[in-house]
């Protein structure tokens, strides 16, 4: 019998339990989490469809159930231009910040490796504007840019913008600010790849006769590629559903309407919920699709 | 270089009065070296004595503070890696990780874009027998194989010059060996100029044509093996490329064929033109297996030197051979390499014995005893001490 539990026979009877008991903690653990998901995802989730395919019911405000499919339609008539101004403007932004970021978290991530000190200090300068609420930061940039602000004014004694010109209100203001608010979250995961970057790598491609140039395109951006795919991520997604930068009261005006200002609008001033929440549904599903084909090409599909 | 050709042979290396110092310390003074094309060259030296940095130098990977380094005549000293003649395996092997093992090999031939790359790429795979294994990832790869990617993809460039930076260090000795032989094999057959970098005697010694050991930043000697080993002209190179028993004494008789040597009130002769000093305080030694040992005192002969009686502190086998830790008085420990010509050791810890060598094996170098004494365990306080310190060179000199 003692030598039993150590047979190819017995084994499996006496693991048996060991696992049941296993998976039981392991659901244990598993738990909160799923609960969170179930109430705080999966609720709304169901919730939102059901809504989204309301008709109008018997006052302003009140819808009953039903399967309306063509509030989708109707949507995407009235608001084809505003998704794909969001996805343009996201796209650039993501692009504008990519560019941005990338340099900067070389030099914190490769250049300052040898001093601890400055690293971590250009690392709280990247993180330092999140101490600030981004509604107050992004206000900060509309007076910046304002009429009677010293960038306009500037530019107008330079000729470099006409008198009845205006900064706050144009794309370029909306870029500008989807740009500044996600640098940090762009910064971050490049830095972090290029943090762990062999420099031994970049070594072994100069003594194969690839010039700095070559060596970065061919050795530094493909390793630092889980960086850079994680950060555009995290800024495309984002900046496509958002509306604080475009709206009217910030750096928008009424020509730069992206689609997080028109759910924002159909929620809660026309209080047409199932436009809404079709809208939503939408954006939701434009930016998995979106996501996948970019996942898929980079070739980085462990990071999902 | 030009574009899209290949090295025709091996290139000269030339360094000249090459400095490299970095914040705080002097990694190599003054180094004056010439590596003649062809030659399997190797650098030999304990950890940071300067020979990675200098195998940095010549790849450009590291730039001189003083001196000039030629390859083949032309002075290569302000150009980047990339524009060098010169490969290098790693030893890291710095495969990169996200390309196939031919892509990795092809890499240097696409950026001087070689026709047929990958046709090259696949004919180097095959010398180190790895083409079945082009389509995989490098860390699939065990580490023997690594190193042999590693290999293929440094000479599949045919450079003038490659330069091995201890890359048989993490495999293990029966892999080493057969690495050995496929790389001497490697060199004859393409007739590239080889500079190896490594701690280990023995490989440098099957390897190399030429050895130069190195120490401090600077070459102590530099020769054949058998030339290095059988004369060294320092007592570190005469300790660090196998073992010597060393004494040092004054010289009491000097002729024209040999000098007699006073140790602790012995005398000691050895050939005149086998010691690089010939009068005052001198440093003799001889190599532990020229050493006989006798159980009782062997009668004094005109061409033999005999010490003793000392006591056997130690006997340890080894198979070939056994090693006799012998304490004679006055002289220290010796050692002693003894043949297994019966079974087993021939004499027993504690035992009485005498030491004799012919006086023709003696040799006496330039210097004193280096400053530690030879047989200290590696484990009291000052060893461990001068151990951290050489590690923290290492690494300086790594970074």
């Amino acid at each position: 019998m003692a030598f039993g539990a150590f047979s190819g026979t017995a084994t499996p009877v006496a693991v048996e339990p060991v696992a049941r008991k296993r998976s039981k903690v392991a659901l244990i653990l598993l738990l909160p989490g799923i609960l969170y998901l179930g109430l705080f995802f999966l609720v709304p989730f169901v919730q939102l469809i059901i809504t989204s395919l309301q008709a109008p019911g018997l006052d302003i405000g009140l819808y009953v159930n039903a399967f309306k499919v063509d509030n989708y339609a109707i949507v995407i008539q009235s608001y084809g231009s505003h998704i794909a101004r969001s996805f343009g403007y996201a796209l650039i932004a993501t692009i504008l910040a990519l560019a941005f970021s990338y340099p900067l978290a070389y030099f914190i991530g490769v250049k300052l490796r040898r001093f601890p000190l400055l690293q971590a200090l250009g690392l709280t300068l990247v993180i330092a504007p999140f101490f600030i609420s981004f509604l107050l930061r992004t206000f900060a940039w509309k007076q910046v840019f304002s009429d009677e602000g010293a960038v306009v004014t500037g530019l107008k004694a330079l000729s470099l913008m006409g008198s009845g010109d205006h900064f706050t209100g144009t794309p370029a203001a909306v870029i500008f600010g989807l740009t500044y608010n996600f640098i940090p979250f762009m910064t971050l995961p490049i830095y972090t790849s290029l943090e762990k970057l062999d420099l031994r790598y970049v070594e072994a491609g100069n003594d194969l006769y690839a010039s700095p140039t070559k060596t970065f395109l061919f050795i530094t951006v493909p390793l630092s590629m889980p960086g850079i795919v994680s950060g555009s991520l995290l800024t495309f997604i984002p900046a496509a559903g958002d509306y604080i930068n475009a709206s009217g009261q910030f750096l928008g005006g009424s020509d730069t309407q992206m689609i997080g200002n028109v759910i924002e609008k159909n929620f809660l001033e026309l209080q047409n919920y199932p436009a809404a929440a079709a809208l939503s549904l939408i954006l939701m599903a434009a930016i998995l699709v979106l996501v996948g084909i970019y996942v898929k090409r980079s070739g980085t599909e462990d990071l999902i | 270089m030009a574009q899209g050709s290949f090295a025709e042979a091996g290139a000269d290396l030339e360094l000249v009065g090459i400095t490299k110092r970095f914040p705080g310390f002097t990694a190599i003074e003054d180094l004056n070296l010439t590596i003649p094309a062809g030659s399997f060259f190797a650098l030999l030296g304990p950890s940071g004595c300067g020979k990675t940095t200098t195998l940095r130098l010549v790849a450009g990977l590291e730039d001189a503070t003083e001196g000039r380094i030629l390859i083949g005549g032309k002075d290569v000293t302000h150009t980047k890696p990339f524009q060098r003649p010169v490969n290098t395996v790693f030893q890291s092997y710095a495969l990169f990780p996200h390309m196939t093992i031919l892509e990795n090999v092809s890499f240097g031939l696409k950026r001087r874009k070689i026709a047929d790359a990958t046709t090259l790429a696949h004919e180097a795979l095959r010398l180190v027998e790895l083409d079945h294994l082009a389509q995989r990832k490098p860390q699939q790869l065990s580490g023997g194989q690594q190193q042999r990617v590693a290999l293929a993809r440094a000479v599949v460039n045919r450079p003038a010059l490659l330069l091995l930076d201890e890359p048989l260090g993490a495999l293990d000795l029966k892999l080493r060996r057969q690495m050995q032989i496929e790389l001497k094999d490697i060199q004859s057959d393409v007739g590239l100029t080889f500079l190896h970098v490594t701690h280990d005697q023995e490989e440098a010694m099957t390897m190399a044509d030429t050895v130069a050991v190195m120490n401090k930043g600077q070459i102590e000697q530099m020769g054949a093996p058998e030339e290095l080993y059988e004369l060294p002209r320092t007592s570190f190179v005469a300790n660090f490329l196998g073992q010597s028993n060393l004494f040092t004494g004054k010289v009491i008789s000097s002729g024209s064929n040999s000098i007699v040597v006073d140790v602790a009130g012995r005398k000691i002769e050895i050939p005149r033109e086998r010691a690089q000093r010939h009068a005052g305080e001198v440093t003799i030694g001889v190599r532990p297996e020229k050493l006989m040992l006798h159980t009782s005192a062997p009668k004094p002969q005109s061409d033999v030197n005999i010490v003793g009686p000392g006591r056997v502190t130690d006997v340890s086998f080894s198979g070939v051979s056994t090693q006799y830790q012998v304490s004679v008085p006055g002289l220290g420990s010796m050692v002693v390499f003894a043949q297994n010509m019966v079974f087993g050791p021939v004499v027993n810890t504690g035992a009485e014995v005498w030491l004799t060598w012919n006086t023709d094996h003696g040799f006496g170098v330039a210097d004193d005893p280096a400053d530690g004494p030879r047989f200290t365990a590696d484990t009291d306080t000052k060893s461990l001490a001068v151990q951290k310190r050489e590690k923290l060179e290492a690494e300086l000199e790594e970074a």
